[in-house]
């Protein structure tokens, strides 16, 4: 018989008219890497959050090693063994590693001493799972990938014995994913059991033990990896066949509509962030810019949306230079009303206010709009109309356009923000990261949606870390290292290796 | 727990708090906190009289809330209200002393609203302007601006503006054209017979500016810019919205705003300029959005206490000479700590029992 290391016993949770988990029954054998899968909304999170304390379950039990216990908030999780990496990185900027390891379990009156121990036990840990953190980094100058690792041993640091990830990956570089990987093995090698939530089923394949499927707030399947394929999973968590190849006719793309010329990017300190980039998106064609994060895809984006000034250089659009163009509006508003759309990289933090409700979120950008408006005030069936349109197209739960978004699952929320912006029906989109944290059934429409766009003539420039998304989508790839085009290769002449080599190439 | 609850509930709950402890303090300096409060209420809402000017410190109130809650909504936190509403005291004195008698008043009157909005919106635009282009801290500014506003005014009032051969800082009496009507004579017009009190035509305009207030936060394309940018500035700049011209304007609202507070005050009841006029309202306006919850009905349900509170007040000091006025302001210290600083002392506690009703 195997050892539970977590059983979670006919949990019940509802929020509201949501029933966000219905009778959620799993165990989680000690010492192994189980994983948790289901749509956007089919109340992972929330099961995790009750496991860590920060819901109380309606009804049901937890039991940890066999003994039924009451998590009332994240101090008593954590002091029955039970860590948790949030998928916001909850660290304190300007402190090192260090310090934020042991900010609120300093031990002891004098921070020195207690330091001095801590970074003992932080080399042993850093040691036994090949963590690679320098403990005297300033934590804010350190990538995502670093960060979360920093979490982790953070939760390492308080005596965790079952660590919670909950969608680690989707911030992450393929490479970043790989080492986390690593550590995740070595962590279950030491006994340590591990919860991971997760959208991409070929983790799931790859490193799980075993999978609860969940579907709308239930547990449609416990099953053993091996018993599995992702076929199989993926009917599981969605009911239905979905196909993970997306169709796409060879389309002759026509004139340009964004011509990008000598553009540069210089920050405060110097560093050139663009550096004399030059390419052309053309009407009817999906570019798309493969990298490892941080290499100036972002900024880029942010220049071509207008939320950034360039240094120097000339972005033509339909064209005309928009860096000429006077006005007294932002930039970022006159781009849109000249049909540029974009999809922000960091939803939560740019694409959408959280404490809005959705229908205000409906028109974020767009609130400009003649047709929602009459005389300067809002039509509230009007905002309702559109944003229940949205719900219905792109199947965004729950279906309630006054629920604050901030309540949406985290897939549900980048399901708003991309609906607004292909409503705009733009001559160009920009889109960074389109299914960052969205399940495979939303993925599969995603995806057909941007075709679509680009069938009726539409520009797209999409910035991925996902390289099968980029490969699936793209008519034209350009590979970004350094802040520099370090390549550009026709989609179908790409695969993940050769794109790997050029990002690698030129990885600073 | 029901929106409903969380609005009624626990306001109530946090008066009646505020209110046990300065019964026990009353209890404490030998009065019968009983007795006490039944002047309070009995002089704040037990005859015409009391009414008519609880109403007129309330006009103030709500306009002053509404200016705090405006900057609130941008993320602002205005300090400044008492020196905006003084420095539109200054606007409407000087359009008074030049035209008084030269206008009609219904040209007059306007023209000092518009002078009282002008003053008041014109010293919230500097700290505003600070805050968006250069970073300055908008609480910091503005306590200095109210400082500035006082020096300023004993300045100007004492050396400039005095009455030839008076001893008091205070202006001549304004002319009849620039007084707003009360509403007992208003009343009276139609038949109606009031007390005399100085509630006039003002409080209507605060009633309206509410409506108003509700409108444009959170029906209009301004409010929804407004609150993007008090909420979400990464997200504002996303949208396109220009966040400095927002906190700017916003500012000047509120200070627009804060300026009728001068007007109720100089055109509706004293009817000239004295050093004190202003006497707080723009840090009870603090207050009142705080507990109001920055919303118009919260703003005149808070506006009404502090306004009963203030009236009731000075009568029970008339009754009870131990009771000072500056136990009233004890006791709205009490109120704003306990509505405002720990709004939620008792929100778990009644979420509970919600929650135990719930699953039965
Ligand atoms: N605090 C809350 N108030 C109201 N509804 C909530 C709250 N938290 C979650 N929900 C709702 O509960 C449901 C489950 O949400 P949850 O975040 O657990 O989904 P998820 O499986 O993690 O989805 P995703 O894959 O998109 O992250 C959603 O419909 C969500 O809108
Ligand atoms: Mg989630």
């Amino acid at each position: 018989m195997t050892d539970f290391a977590i059983g979670l016993n006919g949990i019940c949770k509802r929020f509201g008219a949501v029933q966000a988990n219905r009778d959620v029954s799993m165990n989680i054998a000690k010492g192994s890497i189980h994983g948790i899968i289901g749509e956007n909304g089919a109340g992972k999170s929330t099961l995790m959050s009750i496991l860590y304390g920060y819901y109380q379950a309606d009804s049901g039990s937890i039991t940890v090693d066999g003994r039924e216990v009451r998590i009332r908030n994240s101090q008593e999780a954590i002091r029955l063994g039970i860590g948790m990496v949030h998928q916001h990185f909850m660290l304190v900027d300007n402190f090192t590693v260090l310090e934020n390891i042991v900010l609120g379990a300093e031990g002891g009156l004098l921070l020195k001493q207690g330091l001095a121990k801590a970074r003992e036990h932080l080399q042993a840990l850093n040691r036994d799972y090949s963590l690679e953190v320098d403990p005297d980094a300033i934590v804010g100058e350190l990538g995502v990938g670093l960060q979360q690792r920093v979490e982790i041993l953070k939760a390492l640091y308080r005596g965790a014995d079952v660590l919670i990830l909950d969608e680690p990956t989707a911030v992450l570089t393929p490479q970043e994913a790989d080492h986390l990987f690593c550590i995740l093995r070595a962590l279950r090698e030491q006994g340590k059991t591990v919860i991971l939530i997760t959208h991409k089923l070929r983790e799931v394949m790859d490193i799980t033990d075993a999978v609860s499927v969940m579907r709308a707030g239930t547990v449609v399947g416990n099953v053993r990896t091996a018993d599995v394929d992702k076929e199989k999973l993926a009917d599981l968590m969605v009911g239905r066949k979905v196909t993970l190849k997306v169709d796409k006719a060879e389309r002759e793309p026509g004139a340009a509509v964004l011509d990008v010329r000598q553009l540069c990017l210089t920050d405060a300190r110097g560093v050139k962030l663009l550096d004399d980039l030059n390419f052309q998106v053309r009407a009817g064609e999906i570019v798309g810019i493969a990298g490892v994060s941080g290499n100036g895809q972002s900024e880029l984006l942010e220049v071509l949306a207008g939320m950034l000034e360039p240094t120097s250089g000339e972005i033509r659009y339909q064209g005309a230079d928009l860096l000429q163009e006077k006005s007294s509006q932002p930039r970022a508003a006159l781009y849109r009303k000249k049909g540029i759309a974009h999809v922000p990289e960091d939803r939560s933090r740019e694409g959408l206010v959280k404490s809005f409700p959705m229908f205000e979120n409906a028109i974020l950008g767009y609130h400009d709009d003649k047709s929602v408006s009459k005389g300067g005030l809002y039509s509230r069936q009007a905002l309702l109309a559109r944003t229940r349109d949205f719900i219905r197209q792109f199947d965004i739960r729950p279906d309630n356009a006054q629920l604050r978004v901030g309540l949406l699952s985290g897939g549900n929320q980048q399901k708003v923000v991309l609906a607004r912006e292909i409503h705009a029906n733009p001559e160009l989109l920009l889109i960074g990261q389109p299914t960052r944290g969205v399940d495979i059934g939303a993925i599969e429409f995603i995806h057909k949606r941007l075709v679509e766009l680009r069938d009726a003539g539409k520009a797209i420039l999409l910035v991925s870390v996902e390289l099968e998304e980029i490969l699936a989508l793209s008519d034209r790839i350009l590979v970004m290292a350094g802040g520099q085009i370090s390549g550009e290769v026709a989609a179908r002449d790409a695969d993940t290796i050769s794109l790997g080599l050029l990002m690698g190439g030129h990885k600073h | 727990m029901p929106r409903w609850a969380q609005l009624t509930v626990l306001p109530a709950l946090n008066l009646l708090a505020a209110l046990l402890v300065t019964g026990f303090v009353t209890w404490m300096i030998g009065e019968d906190p009983w007795e006490c409060l039944q002047l309070l209420v009995s002089g704040a809402f037990g005859s015409g009289e009391g009414i008519g000017y609880t109403l007129f410190y309330t006009t103030g109130f709500i306009f002053t809330g509404l200016a705090v809650a405006t900057a609130f909504h941008a993320g602002l936190f205005n300090i400044g209200g008492e020196g905006q509403a003084y420095l539109a005291g200054l606007g409407v004195t000087l359009v008074v002393l030049a035209f008084d008698h030269t206008l009609p008043p219904i040209v007059l009157v306007p023209l000092c609203i518009l002078a009282a909005m002008g003053f008041g919106a014109a010293w919230a635009f500097i700290p505003g302007w600070l805050q968006a282009r250069r970073g300055s801290h908008i609480v910091v500014t503005t306590i200095m601006f109210n400082f500035i506003a006082y020096s300023l005014m004993l300045y100007l009032i004492g050396h400039h503006l005095i009455e030839a051969g008076s001893q008091n800082p205070t202006t001549r009496e304004f002319g009849q054209a620039s007084w707003i009507p009360a509403i007992h004579q208003v009343a009276a017009g139609m038949g109606i017979s009031l007390p005399s009190t100085p509630l006039n035509l003002t409080f209507v305009m605060a009633l309206l500016a509410c409506g108003l207030f509700y409108l444009l936060v959170w029906h209009s394309r301004w409010g929804f810019q407004l609150r993007t940018v008090g909420v979400n500035e990464s997200a504002a700049r996303y949208a396109g919205i220009n966040v400095s011209k927002t906190i700017i304007l916003a500012m000047c609202v509120s200070g627009a705003l804060s300026g009728f507070a001068a007007i109720n005050e100089l055109l509706g009841s004293t009817h000239r300029m004295n050093v004190s006029f202003t006497n707080g309202v723009g840090f009870v306006g603090i207050a009142v959005a705080l507990m109001g919850r920055n919303h118009p009905v919260g703003i005149i349900l808070s506006a009404l206490l502090f306004g009963g509170l203030t009236q009731g007040g000075l009568e029970l000091s008339f009754e009870k000479p131990v009771i000072t006025r500056e136990m009233i302001i004890f006791i709205q210290g009490l109120i704003i700590l306990f509505c405002g600083a720990l709004e939620n002392l008792f929100e778990p506690f009644i979420a509970g029992l919600f929650k135990r009703k719930e699953d039965k």
